[in-house]
């Protein structure tokens, strides 16, 4: 009962040695009120290193982009002149566009970039479709097997890629397949990590409106349609965001099935651009700011879904 | 008749979620089950795809096992895993950072992701910039900070010299996963925490060391280990893109990884059964990790 009374009273006192002198008094030794001073500036100095640290790791991350913009936007000559000041270089000194024209021109880049976009999309697509349909099965239905069946799911998201990708490419060679864009699309569309992320978010959504429909005889179709699916956006556009990009930065695997140059996604067509020009340095970093831009872009649009994404297939994992 | 009635009802749902199943179990069976079953069957063929495969037996196994470029190549990838401490401690410290209620949380957060975000060929392409020897920044920080202190510094050359080309996609490795999701994981964790542990802490008189030492660590512990073992999982895997784009696996097979020589043996030799050994052998390590973290992640952690 003393302590709260013994700070409101010390709180209503002016905050110099009077305050400390009267609450010792009281106590005698340590009191609330320097207990709370010396908790305020432990929090003070806290944030404040907190911050130092923060802007400094910021600065770590950031600077490298910057360098890879400002050096994409020098004279060719003005990267092989050895840098004393070096602290200088972040911001550009010079604005030479010339370099993502030459960039563009060099390589097929918007051949490159329509590629990358229409995979993009129709990987994207297909995965979200498909695994909708099968977390939904998996989610919301009762039919035999169905544990037996998404443990065998599970089990398959622990193999790695690099099992996989010598039959399929294989396969994909028997059916003529190489070199396609097919080859690209269908074998990522099918993957147990967006099925199994779906389920996870389904098995939270509640059944009241579900029970509702049924009762009305909407079908198994319609329950999906009308109520799973405009209930789960953040889910699906979380999917939806991690498809697209993985999608956009895949190198290994286009890089595996095509050879023609003009079939090339962005990160292939990057490499050969680099076997082409390895030390036209302006212009491979004016190219590599072009493959990140849209990457930026999607991200400034849906970071919450990140967070999200992460979460529940992190945590949950 | 009630049960008749039950019975058709339970069967129309078994139609209606094999009808929902179908369309991602076929293309799961084609692209991945039958997959794994026919990589296995591979490493046991010698097989170039142009003469018809001759089955072997364990000889690919065997043949790896002596292959002193697959020890070479596997200390290359657990060396290279180097970067998954480092980078947890440094996501660990950011995230205790981000945690102390400050402003603009979001906003560094969002700059901390951009490296994992945008990995990939274009930041591989610019930390073969940043470290190259004669007008890379990271050799001009270096030199400048000995002409500081008065010395004369000269970094080395990274990426083309074999002692320093591991190390270098270490760096590059930690500066681009340290503030992505595992960072993001703790953070959550560390809002997860209760609140009352703390104010048990401070009755005690514990100060901030002690706090973190006591409660916090404790109770991130679950997360600490998932991050863990998921890094180390990926990490047998990694290696491909960057050591691809900025070293090609060199100089002197430094940086080629696993997964690199599997790409080699598979995709330009044509060793299709050698690669398909090497895929199993990484897949049972895989396999082990995963059984380690299915036997501890389900009990808690903490105390």
């Amino acid at each position: 009962m003393g302590k709260p009374m013994a700070s409101s009273v010390a709180s209503r006192l002016p905050p110099d040695g009077s305050e400390k002198a009267a609450a010792q008094d009281v106590f005698g030794g340590p009191t609330a009120a320097r207990l709370k001073r010396r908790k305020r500036r432990q929090v003070f100095l806290r944030k404040f290193f907190a911050y130092v640290l923060l802007i400094g790791g910021a600065l770590t991350m950031v600077g490298p982009f910057l360098w890879m913009v400002s050096t994409s936007l020098k004279e060719p000559g003005q990267v092989f002149s050895f840098q004393k000041e070096w602290w200088k270089e972040w911001l550009p000194t010079s604005f030479v566009w010339r370099n993502y024209v030459q960039a563009w021109k060099v390589v097929p880049f918007a051949r490159f970039y329509l590629n990358s976009i229409f995979v993009a999309i129709c990987v994207t697509f297909g995965q979200v479709a498909t695994s909708a349909m099968a977390a939904y099965a998996f989610a919301r239905l009762r039919f035999p097997g169905r544990d037996k069946l998404f443990f065998g799911y599970l089990a398959t998201m622990m193999v790695p890629g690099a099992v996989t990708m010598i039959p399929v490419f294989i396969l994909l060679r028997y059916l003529g397949w190489i070199d396609t864009y097919y080859a690209l699309i269908l074998p990522a569309i099918f993957t147990a990590y967006g099925t199994f992320m779906l389920r996870q978010f389904f098995l939270t959504l509640p059944s009241d409106l579900e029970d509702a429909a049924k009762i009305d005889g909407c079908s198994y179709f319609g329950i999906f349609w009308r109520i799973i699916l405009p209930l789960s956006k953040p889910a699906l556009a979380t999917l939806t965001t991690f498809t697209f990009m993985g999608t956009w930065m895949n190198f290994m695997w286009p890089l595996i099935v095509l050879n023609t140059h003009h079939k090339f996604t962005l990160p292939v067509g990057l490499a050969y651009f680099q076997s082409l020009h390895h030390t036209d340095w302006t212009l491979l970093m004016a190219a590599s700011v072009m493959m990140i831009l849209p990457i930026l872009a999607v991200f400034v649009f849906n970071q919450r879904f990140f967070v999200e994404g992460i979460k529940l297939t992190g945590i949950k994992g | 008749m009630k049960t008749e009635k039950a019975m058709s009802s339970s069967t129309k749902e078994t139609i209606a979620a094999y009808g929902f199943l179908m369309p991602n179990l076929v293309g799961f069976l084609i692209f991945t089950s039958i997959p794994v079953i026919a990589s296995l069957g591979l490493s046991f063929v010698k097989w170039d795809l142009l003469s018809p495969a001759k089955f072997v037996g364990f000889k690919n196994f065997v043949d790896l096992f002596k292959d002193p470029f697959f020890w070479k190549y596997c200390w290359n990838t657990i060396y290279l895993m180097l970067a998954i401490p480092l980078s947890m401690g440094g996501s660990l410290i950011l995230a205790l950072a981000l945690n102390q209620k400050l402003k603009g949380i979001v906003l560094f957060r969002a700059v901390f992701f951009l490296p994992t975000l945008c990995s990939g060929v274009a930041i591989y392409m610019l930390w073969r910039l940043i470290y190259n020897p004669e007008f890379g920044v990271l050799n001009s920080i270096i030199a400048s900070f000995g002409q500081l202190i008065g010395i004369t510094l000269n970094g080395p050359y990274w990426l083309t010299d074999e002692t320093w080309s591991k190390p270098a996609l270490v760096i590059m490795s930690v500066w681009q996963t340290v503030g992505g999701y595992n960072m993001i994981l703790y953070l959550a964790a560390l809002q997860g925490v209760p609140r009352d542990l703390y104010d048990a802490a401070e009755v005690d008189g514990a100060n901030s060391w002690q706090k973190f030492w006591a409660v916090t660590w404790p109770q991130i512990s679950p997360t600490t280990f998932f991050i863990a073992i998921m890094s180390v999982i990926g990490g047998f895997q990694a290696g491909f893109d960057p050591a691809y784009i900025m070293t090609g696996g060199g100089p002197n097979g430094s940086t080629t990884t696993l997964i690199y020589y599997l790409y080699n043996n598979a995709f330009q030799w044509h060793h299709m059964g050698y690669a398909a050994a090497i895929a199993w052998v990484l897949f049972l390590v895989v396999l082990f990790f995963t059984i380690v973290q299915w036997r501890f992640f389900g009990k808690t952690v903490h105390y």
